[in-house]
Protein backbone atom coordinates (compact mmCIF):
# COMPACT_ATOMS: atom_id res chain seq x y z
CA UNK A 1 0.00 0.00 0.00
CA UNK A 2 1.04 3.28 -0.65
CA UNK A 3 2.31 5.45 2.39
CA UNK A 4 0.26 7.94 3.13
CA UNK A 5 0.35 11.86 2.23
CA UNK A 6 -0.30 14.87 3.74
CA UNK A 7 -0.36 12.95 7.12
CA UNK A 8 -0.19 16.40 8.94
CA UNK A 9 -3.25 18.08 7.30
CA UNK A 10 -5.74 15.94 8.60
CA UNK A 11 -3.79 14.28 11.30
CA UNK A 12 -6.56 13.19 14.32
CA UNK A 13 -3.56 12.72 16.68
CA UNK A 14 0.13 12.99 17.19
CA UNK A 15 2.61 12.47 19.34
CA UNK A 16 6.26 12.36 20.06
CA UNK A 17 7.84 10.17 23.01
CA UNK A 18 11.73 10.97 23.73
CA UNK A 19 13.66 8.01 24.40
CA UNK A 20 17.26 7.98 26.44
CA UNK A 21 19.87 5.35 25.42
CA UNK A 22 20.72 3.07 27.93
CA UNK A 23 17.21 3.80 29.82
CA UNK A 24 16.55 -0.21 29.95
CA UNK A 25 14.64 0.54 33.62
CA UNK A 26 11.47 2.09 31.56
CA UNK A 27 11.76 0.73 28.47
CA UNK A 28 9.01 -0.06 26.97
CA UNK A 29 6.84 2.35 28.73
CA UNK A 30 6.47 4.61 25.87
CA UNK A 31 5.32 2.34 24.02
CA UNK A 32 2.51 0.60 26.39
CA UNK A 33 1.36 4.52 26.68
CA UNK A 34 1.34 4.42 22.62
CA UNK A 35 -1.21 1.60 22.50
CA UNK A 36 -3.10 2.40 25.52
CA UNK A 37 -3.10 5.96 23.73
CA UNK A 38 -4.38 4.23 20.23
CA UNK A 39 -7.26 2.62 22.10
CA UNK A 40 -8.56 5.43 23.87
CA UNK A 41 -8.65 7.18 20.21
CA UNK A 42 -10.55 4.25 19.19
CA UNK A 43 -8.39 2.32 16.96
CA UNK A 44 -9.59 -1.53 17.18
CA UNK A 45 -7.21 -4.30 19.48
CA UNK A 46 -5.53 -5.71 17.10
CA UNK A 47 -4.36 -2.95 15.04
CA UNK A 48 -3.42 -0.67 18.16
CA UNK A 49 -1.41 -4.06 19.07
CA UNK A 50 0.81 -4.28 15.70
CA UNK A 51 1.36 -0.59 16.19
CA UNK A 52 2.63 -0.85 20.13
CA UNK A 53 4.79 -4.03 19.34
CA UNK A 54 6.34 -1.37 16.28
CA UNK A 55 6.79 0.74 18.86
CA UNK A 56 8.56 -1.62 21.54
CA UNK A 57 10.90 -2.92 19.32
CA UNK A 58 11.63 0.61 18.09
CA UNK A 59 11.86 1.96 21.60
CA UNK A 60 14.38 -0.71 22.55
CA UNK A 61 16.60 -0.37 19.61
CA UNK A 62 17.06 3.33 20.50
CA UNK A 63 17.77 2.27 23.97
CA UNK A 64 20.22 -0.40 23.28
CA UNK A 65 21.90 0.92 20.25
CA UNK A 66 21.49 4.42 19.36
CA UNK A 67 24.22 6.80 20.86
CA UNK A 68 21.99 9.56 22.49
CA UNK A 69 18.58 8.20 22.49
CA UNK A 70 15.89 9.61 20.16
CA UNK A 71 12.24 9.84 19.41
CA UNK A 72 9.15 7.96 18.27
CA UNK A 73 6.62 9.76 16.55
CA UNK A 74 3.01 8.57 16.42
CA UNK A 75 0.47 10.20 13.56
CA UNK A 76 -2.67 8.89 13.26
CA UNK A 77 -5.20 10.01 10.32
CA UNK A 78 -8.13 8.17 8.95
CA UNK A 79 -6.49 6.09 6.45
CA UNK A 80 -3.17 4.88 8.70
CA UNK A 81 -1.43 5.36 11.81
CA UNK A 82 2.35 5.78 11.25
CA UNK A 83 4.93 5.32 13.61
CA UNK A 84 8.17 6.91 12.97
CA UNK A 85 11.25 5.88 15.06
CA UNK A 86 14.80 8.04 14.47
CA UNK A 87 17.85 8.41 16.32
CA UNK A 88 21.02 10.35 15.12
CA UNK A 89 23.52 7.92 15.97
CA UNK A 90 25.53 5.84 15.03
CA UNK A 91 23.82 4.59 11.92
CA UNK A 92 23.64 0.92 10.86
CA UNK A 93 26.59 0.17 8.66
CA UNK A 94 25.02 -2.66 6.89
CA UNK A 95 20.85 -2.50 6.79
CA UNK A 96 20.90 -5.92 4.91
CA UNK A 97 22.15 -7.48 7.79
CA UNK A 98 20.71 -5.92 10.01
CA UNK A 99 17.31 -6.81 8.33
CA UNK A 100 18.46 -10.40 8.21
CA UNK A 101 16.46 -12.51 10.90
CA UNK A 102 18.43 -13.58 13.71
CA UNK A 103 21.32 -11.09 13.35
CA UNK A 104 21.70 -9.05 16.32
CA UNK A 105 25.03 -6.65 17.91
CA UNK A 106 23.39 -6.90 21.46
CA UNK A 107 25.57 -7.03 24.31
CA UNK A 108 25.52 -10.18 26.56
CA UNK A 109 23.70 -8.32 29.54
CA UNK A 110 21.19 -7.61 26.97
CA UNK A 111 20.91 -10.92 26.10
CA UNK A 112 20.26 -12.51 29.19
CA UNK A 113 17.52 -9.89 29.91
CA UNK A 114 16.01 -11.23 26.63
CA UNK A 115 16.58 -8.60 24.15
CA UNK A 116 18.77 -9.21 21.01
CA UNK A 117 17.48 -12.40 19.52
CA UNK A 118 17.69 -9.90 16.44
CA UNK A 119 13.88 -10.44 15.87
CA UNK A 120 13.31 -6.34 16.36
CA UNK A 121 13.35 -5.17 12.56
CA UNK A 122 11.46 -8.21 11.54
CA UNK A 123 8.96 -8.02 14.02
CA UNK A 124 8.35 -4.32 12.84
CA UNK A 125 8.06 -5.19 9.07
CA UNK A 126 6.11 -8.11 10.33
CA UNK A 127 3.23 -5.94 12.06
CA UNK A 128 3.87 -2.92 9.40
CA UNK A 129 1.51 -2.96 5.99
CA UNK A 130 4.79 -0.82 4.89
CA UNK A 131 7.95 -0.05 6.26
CA UNK A 132 10.77 1.86 5.31
CA UNK A 133 14.15 2.26 6.92
CA UNK A 134 17.00 4.63 6.55
CA UNK A 135 20.61 4.59 7.74
CA UNK A 136 24.25 6.14 7.23
CA UNK A 137 27.20 5.75 9.43
CA UNK A 138 27.46 8.53 11.25
CA UNK A 139 24.14 10.30 10.70
CA UNK A 140 21.85 8.33 12.05
CA UNK A 141 18.74 6.06 11.09
CA UNK A 142 15.41 6.29 10.34
CA UNK A 143 12.44 4.04 10.45
CA UNK A 144 8.87 4.58 9.26
CA UNK A 145 6.21 2.32 9.60
CA UNK A 146 2.80 2.41 8.97
CA UNK A 147 -0.76 0.33 9.66
CA UNK A 148 -3.31 0.78 7.38
CA UNK A 149 -6.61 1.45 9.44
CA UNK A 150 -10.12 -0.87 8.15
CA UNK A 151 -13.42 0.75 8.16
CA UNK A 152 -14.47 -0.59 11.25
CA UNK A 153 -12.43 1.51 13.08
CA UNK A 154 -14.12 3.78 15.71
CA UNK A 155 -12.44 7.31 15.86
CA UNK B 1 -8.63 -24.47 33.85
CA UNK B 2 -9.19 -21.51 36.66
CA UNK B 3 -6.42 -19.61 37.29
CA UNK B 4 -6.76 -20.19 41.02
CA UNK B 5 -6.36 -24.43 39.77
CA UNK B 6 -2.93 -23.50 37.93
CA UNK B 7 -1.78 -21.77 40.47
CA UNK B 8 -2.80 -24.64 42.97
CA UNK B 9 -1.09 -26.92 40.42
CA UNK B 10 2.22 -25.70 40.21
CA UNK B 11 2.59 -24.58 43.79
CA UNK B 12 2.45 -21.22 43.27
CA UNK B 13 2.11 -18.34 45.26
CA UNK B 14 -0.30 -15.95 43.66
CA UNK B 15 1.20 -12.19 43.49
CA UNK B 16 -2.16 -10.59 41.95
CA UNK B 17 -5.23 -12.39 42.47
CA UNK B 18 -7.36 -12.80 39.68
CA UNK B 19 -10.76 -10.69 39.66
CA UNK B 20 -13.88 -11.74 41.85
CA UNK B 21 -15.43 -13.87 38.94
CA UNK B 22 -12.34 -15.71 38.31
CA UNK B 23 -10.53 -16.34 35.41
CA UNK B 24 -10.24 -18.90 32.64
CA UNK B 25 -7.02 -20.54 31.40
CA UNK B 26 -7.82 -21.96 28.06
CA UNK B 27 -3.87 -20.81 26.04
CA UNK B 28 -0.47 -20.36 27.14
CA UNK B 29 3.17 -19.56 25.36
CA UNK B 30 5.59 -19.95 27.43
CA UNK B 31 9.27 -18.01 25.98
CA UNK B 32 11.86 -16.28 28.05
CA UNK B 33 12.82 -13.28 25.26
CA UNK B 34 11.15 -10.57 24.70
CA UNK B 35 11.64 -10.72 20.85
CA UNK B 36 9.94 -13.98 21.09
CA UNK B 37 6.64 -13.00 22.89
CA UNK B 38 6.20 -10.14 20.79
CA UNK B 39 5.92 -12.28 18.22
CA UNK B 40 2.69 -13.84 19.39
CA UNK B 41 -0.54 -13.68 17.45
CA UNK B 42 -3.20 -14.23 19.78
CA UNK B 43 -4.86 -12.37 22.74
CA UNK B 44 -5.79 -14.10 25.51
CA UNK B 45 -3.06 -15.88 26.30
CA UNK B 46 -1.36 -17.00 29.91
CA UNK B 47 2.53 -16.06 29.38
CA UNK B 48 4.58 -18.57 31.38
CA UNK B 49 8.81 -16.82 32.01
CA UNK B 50 11.48 -16.90 33.80
CA UNK B 51 12.38 -13.02 32.78
CA UNK B 52 11.50 -10.81 35.45
CA UNK B 53 12.63 -7.45 33.52
CA UNK B 54 10.36 -4.29 34.04
CA UNK B 55 9.30 -5.19 30.26
CA UNK B 56 7.62 -8.05 30.85
CA UNK B 57 4.68 -6.25 31.74
CA UNK B 58 4.74 -3.53 29.23
CA UNK B 59 4.83 -6.13 26.71
CA UNK B 60 2.10 -7.86 28.74
CA UNK B 61 0.05 -5.01 28.38
CA UNK B 62 0.75 -4.22 24.12
CA UNK B 63 0.10 -7.71 24.24
CA UNK B 64 -3.20 -8.15 26.08
CA UNK B 65 -1.65 -11.29 28.08
CA UNK B 66 -3.65 -12.14 30.50
CA UNK B 67 -2.22 -13.56 32.79
CA UNK B 68 1.70 -14.72 33.51
CA UNK B 69 2.94 -17.14 35.58
CA UNK B 70 7.12 -16.92 36.74
CA UNK B 71 8.88 -19.81 36.81
CA UNK B 72 11.95 -21.00 38.23
CA UNK B 73 11.09 -19.21 41.59
CA UNK B 74 12.05 -16.28 40.10
CA UNK B 75 10.09 -13.16 42.19
CA UNK B 76 9.96 -10.19 39.88
CA UNK B 77 10.74 -7.20 41.97
CA UNK B 78 8.25 -4.93 43.19
CA UNK B 79 6.97 -2.28 40.73
CA UNK B 80 6.59 -5.25 38.13
CA UNK B 81 4.10 -6.46 40.52
CA UNK B 82 2.59 -2.78 41.26
CA UNK B 83 2.13 -2.69 37.22
CA UNK B 84 0.66 -6.08 36.94
CA UNK B 85 -2.19 -4.96 39.31
CA UNK B 86 -2.69 -1.89 38.34
CA UNK B 87 -2.97 -3.49 34.86
CA UNK B 88 -5.41 -5.98 36.02
CA UNK B 89 -3.10 -8.87 35.20
CA UNK B 90 -2.92 -11.57 37.75
CA UNK B 91 0.60 -12.92 38.39
CA UNK B 92 1.67 -16.14 40.54
CA UNK B 93 5.23 -17.42 41.08
CA UNK B 94 5.81 -20.72 41.11
CA UNK B 95 9.51 -22.65 42.18
CA UNK B 96 8.81 -25.80 39.93
CA UNK B 97 10.59 -25.24 36.50
CA UNK B 98 9.03 -23.56 32.59
CA UNK B 99 8.95 -27.61 31.67
CA UNK B 100 7.62 -29.02 34.22
CA UNK B 101 5.07 -25.72 34.57
CA UNK B 102 4.51 -26.51 30.94
CA UNK B 103 3.92 -30.03 31.37
CA UNK B 104 1.19 -29.70 34.43
CA UNK B 105 -0.67 -27.10 32.33
CA UNK B 106 -0.99 -29.50 29.06
CA UNK B 107 -2.02 -32.55 30.94
CA UNK B 108 -4.66 -30.53 32.27
CA UNK B 109 -5.79 -29.11 29.10
CA UNK B 110 -4.65 -25.83 28.58
CA UNK B 111 -3.85 -25.79 24.82
CA UNK B 112 -0.95 -24.23 22.85
CA UNK B 113 -1.40 -21.06 20.92
CA UNK B 114 -1.81 -20.86 17.82
CA UNK B 115 1.71 -21.53 15.66
CA UNK B 116 2.59 -18.70 14.04
CA UNK B 117 4.43 -18.63 10.76
CA UNK B 118 7.86 -16.96 10.45
CA UNK B 119 6.28 -14.07 8.51
CA UNK B 120 8.57 -11.07 7.37
CA UNK B 121 6.67 -9.06 5.26
CA UNK B 122 8.32 -7.76 2.31
CA UNK B 123 9.13 -4.49 2.55
CA UNK B 124 7.70 -1.76 -0.05
CA UNK B 125 10.49 -1.08 -2.59
CA UNK B 126 12.01 2.20 -1.31
CA UNK B 127 15.49 2.06 -1.71
CA UNK B 128 16.81 2.52 2.05
CA UNK B 129 19.51 5.81 0.96
CA UNK C 1 13.52 -43.51 26.33
CA UNK C 2 16.28 -42.37 23.80
CA UNK C 3 16.12 -39.63 21.99
CA UNK C 4 15.31 -41.60 18.44
CA UNK C 5 12.06 -42.45 19.99
CA UNK C 6 11.45 -38.73 21.45
CA UNK C 7 11.79 -37.44 18.07
CA UNK C 8 9.81 -39.89 16.35
CA UNK C 9 7.26 -39.40 19.21
CA UNK C 10 7.12 -36.07 18.88
CA UNK C 11 7.29 -35.81 15.25
CA UNK C 12 10.92 -33.68 15.38
CA UNK C 13 13.36 -33.78 12.18
CA UNK C 14 16.92 -34.81 13.55
CA UNK C 15 18.94 -31.67 11.98
CA UNK C 16 22.43 -33.03 13.44
CA UNK C 17 24.00 -35.57 15.76
CA UNK C 18 21.86 -38.61 14.44
CA UNK C 19 24.23 -41.58 15.38
CA UNK C 20 23.11 -39.98 18.66
CA UNK C 21 19.63 -41.44 18.95
CA UNK C 22 20.14 -43.86 21.07
CA UNK C 23 21.14 -41.26 23.88
CA UNK C 24 18.61 -41.70 27.13
CA UNK C 25 16.40 -38.74 27.52
CA UNK C 26 16.09 -38.58 31.30
CA UNK C 27 14.10 -35.14 31.93
CA UNK C 28 13.11 -31.79 29.77
CA UNK C 29 14.39 -28.19 29.99
CA UNK C 30 13.22 -25.23 28.50
CA UNK C 31 14.68 -21.85 28.80
CA UNK C 32 16.24 -19.38 26.53
CA UNK C 33 18.45 -17.41 29.06
CA UNK C 34 21.92 -19.22 28.49
CA UNK C 35 23.34 -18.57 31.89
CA UNK C 36 20.35 -20.31 33.40
CA UNK C 37 20.62 -23.44 31.32
CA UNK C 38 23.99 -23.69 32.50
CA UNK C 39 23.07 -23.01 35.96
CA UNK C 40 20.18 -25.16 35.98
CA UNK C 41 19.52 -27.88 33.70
CA UNK C 42 20.61 -31.40 33.62
CA UNK C 43 22.63 -34.42 32.56
CA UNK C 44 20.52 -36.10 30.09
CA UNK C 45 17.79 -33.35 30.14
CA UNK C 46 16.41 -32.68 26.19
CA UNK C 47 17.14 -28.56 26.13
CA UNK C 48 13.87 -27.15 24.24
CA UNK C 49 14.94 -23.77 22.87
CA UNK C 50 13.97 -21.28 20.32
CA UNK C 51 17.95 -20.06 20.67
CA UNK C 52 19.51 -20.91 17.43
CA UNK C 53 22.94 -19.21 17.05
CA UNK C 54 26.29 -21.41 17.11
CA UNK C 55 26.58 -20.65 21.26
CA UNK C 56 23.69 -23.12 22.25
CA UNK C 57 25.63 -26.02 21.19
CA UNK C 58 28.94 -25.44 23.49
CA UNK C 59 26.41 -25.06 26.09
CA UNK C 60 24.53 -28.24 25.54
CA UNK C 61 27.68 -30.16 25.31
CA UNK C 62 29.18 -28.26 28.93
CA UNK C 63 25.85 -28.99 30.28
CA UNK C 64 25.95 -32.93 29.20
CA UNK C 65 22.42 -32.59 27.68
CA UNK C 66 20.68 -35.65 25.56
CA UNK C 67 20.08 -32.93 22.28
CA UNK C 68 18.21 -29.38 21.53
CA UNK C 69 15.17 -29.39 20.53
CA UNK C 70 14.46 -26.23 18.42
CA UNK C 71 10.94 -25.07 18.84
CA UNK C 72 8.45 -22.88 16.87
CA UNK C 73 9.99 -24.09 13.57
CA UNK C 74 13.37 -21.83 13.85
CA UNK C 75 16.18 -22.83 11.46
CA UNK C 76 19.47 -22.76 12.53
CA UNK C 77 22.87 -21.63 10.55
CA UNK C 78 24.57 -24.17 8.65
CA UNK C 79 27.43 -23.50 11.33
CA UNK C 80 25.56 -24.43 14.14
CA UNK C 81 24.81 -27.79 12.27
CA UNK C 82 28.40 -28.63 11.33
CA UNK C 83 29.37 -27.11 15.31
CA UNK C 84 26.91 -29.49 16.80
CA UNK C 85 27.77 -32.43 14.52
CA UNK C 86 31.60 -31.40 15.59
CA UNK C 87 30.69 -31.69 19.77
CA UNK C 88 28.76 -34.81 18.84
CA UNK C 89 25.78 -32.88 20.24
CA UNK C 90 21.75 -33.97 18.62
CA UNK C 91 19.51 -30.94 17.52
CA UNK C 92 16.05 -32.19 16.69
CA UNK C 93 13.71 -29.27 15.41
CA UNK C 94 9.97 -28.76 15.24
CA UNK C 95 7.36 -26.04 14.40
CA UNK C 96 5.37 -27.04 17.33
CA UNK C 97 5.73 -24.11 20.17
CA UNK C 98 7.68 -24.90 23.11
CA UNK C 99 4.61 -24.98 25.42
CA UNK C 100 3.27 -27.53 23.01
CA UNK C 101 6.89 -29.73 23.07
CA UNK C 102 7.09 -29.12 26.63
CA UNK C 103 3.79 -30.80 27.48
CA UNK C 104 4.13 -33.54 25.17
CA UNK C 105 7.81 -34.78 26.18
CA UNK C 106 6.36 -34.22 29.59
CA UNK C 107 3.88 -36.57 28.75
CA UNK C 108 6.08 -39.18 27.16
CA UNK C 109 8.33 -39.03 29.76
CA UNK C 110 6.25 -39.02 32.81
CA UNK C 111 2.52 -39.62 32.44
CA UNK C 112 2.94 -42.81 30.54
CA UNK C 113 5.20 -44.50 33.31
CA UNK C 114 1.94 -44.84 35.23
Amino acid sequence: MQKPTDVGSNAAFLAVHLIDAGDVEFGGAASAKIKGDLRRLGIVEALARRAGIIAFEGEMNLILYSSHGGRITVCVDRGAIEITVEDDGPGIEDIDLALTPGYSTAPDWATDLGFGAGMGLNNMQKNADGFEIHSHIGSGTRIVCWIARGEHDAA
Amino acid sequence: MEFQEVARLVEGEVLVPPPDGGLPIDRAYAADLLSDVLALTEESTTLITGQISPQVMRVAEILSVIAVIFVRGKHPPGPLVESAARLGIPVVVTKKTMFETCGLMYQNGVRPCRNRPMLVRTPPSSPST
Amino acid sequence: MTLREIADRLGCQILAGARRGDRRVTGGFCGDLLSNVLAAARPGDLWLTIQHHVNVVGVAQVAGLAGILLVEGVEPAESVIAKAEELDVAVLRSSQSAFELAGRLHRTLFAELR
